[in-house]
């Protein structure tokens, strides 16, 4: 019998085998450069969305340590080519020496993104209890650039997905950065939204679905510069919702049908790297929550803590199943569509 | 009753070429053409439209195919359920229009 399921199993992963499909196609997709530096500093979340890659919630309690923010923060400060720090979660502002990190980090002189939910200015810590009714004028004062999840601009899906009463804490939000300049074209100080889909279909297209959000949003006050789509990925927590309703199958099959070259060439592995919590180094965040590190020379696993900019850069990347979700239709990234 | 509609059936669909290839083959690229790109109409504005005639025609295939359609172009569940609405609206007025021929008919046969 175990035989059986076995082969059963192995089946749908042979199809959905991302590098047979790659060179298929004849595509290949080396590194092209490492411009960004995107690091998970903690798993600690204020929510648990039911589309979450990370499966972060406040249960979880990864942190990063100060030594291994030390050496982030020393490997920008060494390669002027990583231009960009992406700093994500959780919610990293639950991490206790974000502040610092941030501050640190554009001292150096780099491009510094936050992934902001918008709901931990008023949720806080949800383990200690800490405010995070600061964030706004914080971010404005060090001119990070804010990336913000806000899956619809209807209450009916962001519910949906993130909890209820999450869209009305998101607009409140929203309101407060805009407050201190967040989204004025002419303050300098970016602000972008995420939207995703509510399950297992493809987002529409980018751009108008950045006209439709703009409209709607403008009725709640609110201004924001860009939208980014980004396809669910099936993995972990949507991955357990594609099981347990039965959709595996079929959104792996369009994810497939809907494979763009283009948007291969663009996939943001090629141009980024990923850092877990513990230091590991991935090919992108998804990787990390797949459990896939990425590898050197002669299989060695990368971290951190032992960095070498060409040996990374020379890294063969690792794909699977997953990374059609990155190659679907627009294509997908944390900057959102690729093609 | 379990053979009818399916929804597995749906993956089926490219088989309908069996028996008559190059028919098929010009129904599908009209099929296209028709609904799957902006033109005159937007993708969006297609979709809205496919959905409301999947309801008038009551096919479950449709209907399933042209919800994530609708949301794959960007529409929101307002807009959908308001061209259903359309679709329900046209199909009472179908109706009710028809009371013509049977006023028509009544007035022929009253003395």
């Amino acid at each position: 019998m175990k035989r059986v399921a076995v082969l059963r199993e192995a089946q749908p992963a042979a199809k959905y085998d991302f590098e047979a499909i790659l060179r298929a196609r004849g595509i290949a997709l080396p590194p092209i450069a490492i411009e960004t530096l995107q690091v998970n500093i903690t798993r600690l979340c204020n929510q648990a969305c039911r589309h979450c890659h990370v499966d972060a919630s406040p249960a979880r309690t990864e942190m990063m340590a100060p030594e291994t923010m030390e050496k982030c923060l020393a490997i920008l400060a060494r390669h002027p080519q990583i231009a960009t720090l992406d700093i994500t979660g959780g919610a990293p502002e639950l991490h206790p020496r974000f502040d610092a990190f941030v501050a640190r980090a554009t001292a150096l002189g780099k491009r510094v993104i936050v992934r902001h939910n918008l709901t931990v200015q008023f949720d806080g810590n949800p383990r200690t209890g800490e405010p995070k009714e600061y964030l706004p004028g914080f971010f404005a004062r060090h001119r990070v650039e804010v990336v913000s999840s806000l899956p619809y601009y209807q209450e009916y899906f962001t519910d949906a997905q993130r909890g209820a009463g999450v869209f009305a804490r998101s607009i409140e939000a929203l309101r407060r950065l805009n407050a201190v300049g967040y989204g004025a074209p002419e303050s300098g100080l970016v602000l972008n939204l995420v939207y995703n889909p509510v399950g297992p279909y493809l987002p529409a297209p980018q751009a108008s679905l950045e006209a439709d959000y703009k409209r709607e949003l403008a009725k709640h006050g609110i201004v924001f510069n860009q939208l980014y789509t980004i396809t669910n990925m099936p993995i972990n927590r949507f991955r357990h919702h594609l099981d347990k309703s039965g959709q595996y199958e079929a959104y792996m099959e369009k994810l497939l049908a809907a494979f763009n070259p283009a948007a291969a060439e663009g996939v943001m592995c090629r141009t980024l790297l990923s850092v877990g919590w513990d230091g590991r180094i991935y090919d992108c965040d998804f990787n990390q929550m797949a459990g896939l590190g990425a590898v050197g020379a002669g299989g060695r696993p990368l971290s951190i803590h032992d960095f070498d900019f060409g040996e990374a850069l020379a890294r063969r990347i690792r794909f699977d199943g997953h990374c059609l979700g990155c190659t679907a239709g627009a294509g997908s990234s944390c900057g959102g569509a690729t093609a | 009753m379990s053979d009818y509609y399916d929804s597995e059936d749906l993956k089926k669909f490219g088989s309908i070429g069996r028996h008559a290839r190059p028919l098929a083959d010009g129904f599908f690229k009209y099929y296209h053409e028709a609904t799957a790109a902006d033109g005159a109409l937007t993708r969006r504005e297609k979709a809205l439209i496919a959905l409301a005639v999947s309801h008038a025609q009551k096919c479950p295939y449709c209907i399933d195919a042209w919800t994530t359609a609708c949301l794959e172009a960007g529409a929101n569940p307002e807009q959908m359920m308001e061209a259903v609405h359309v679709a329900a609206a046209m199909q009472a007025g179908i109706t009710l229009a028809h009371a013509v021929q049977m006023h028509n008919h009544l007035e022929r046969l009253v003395l």
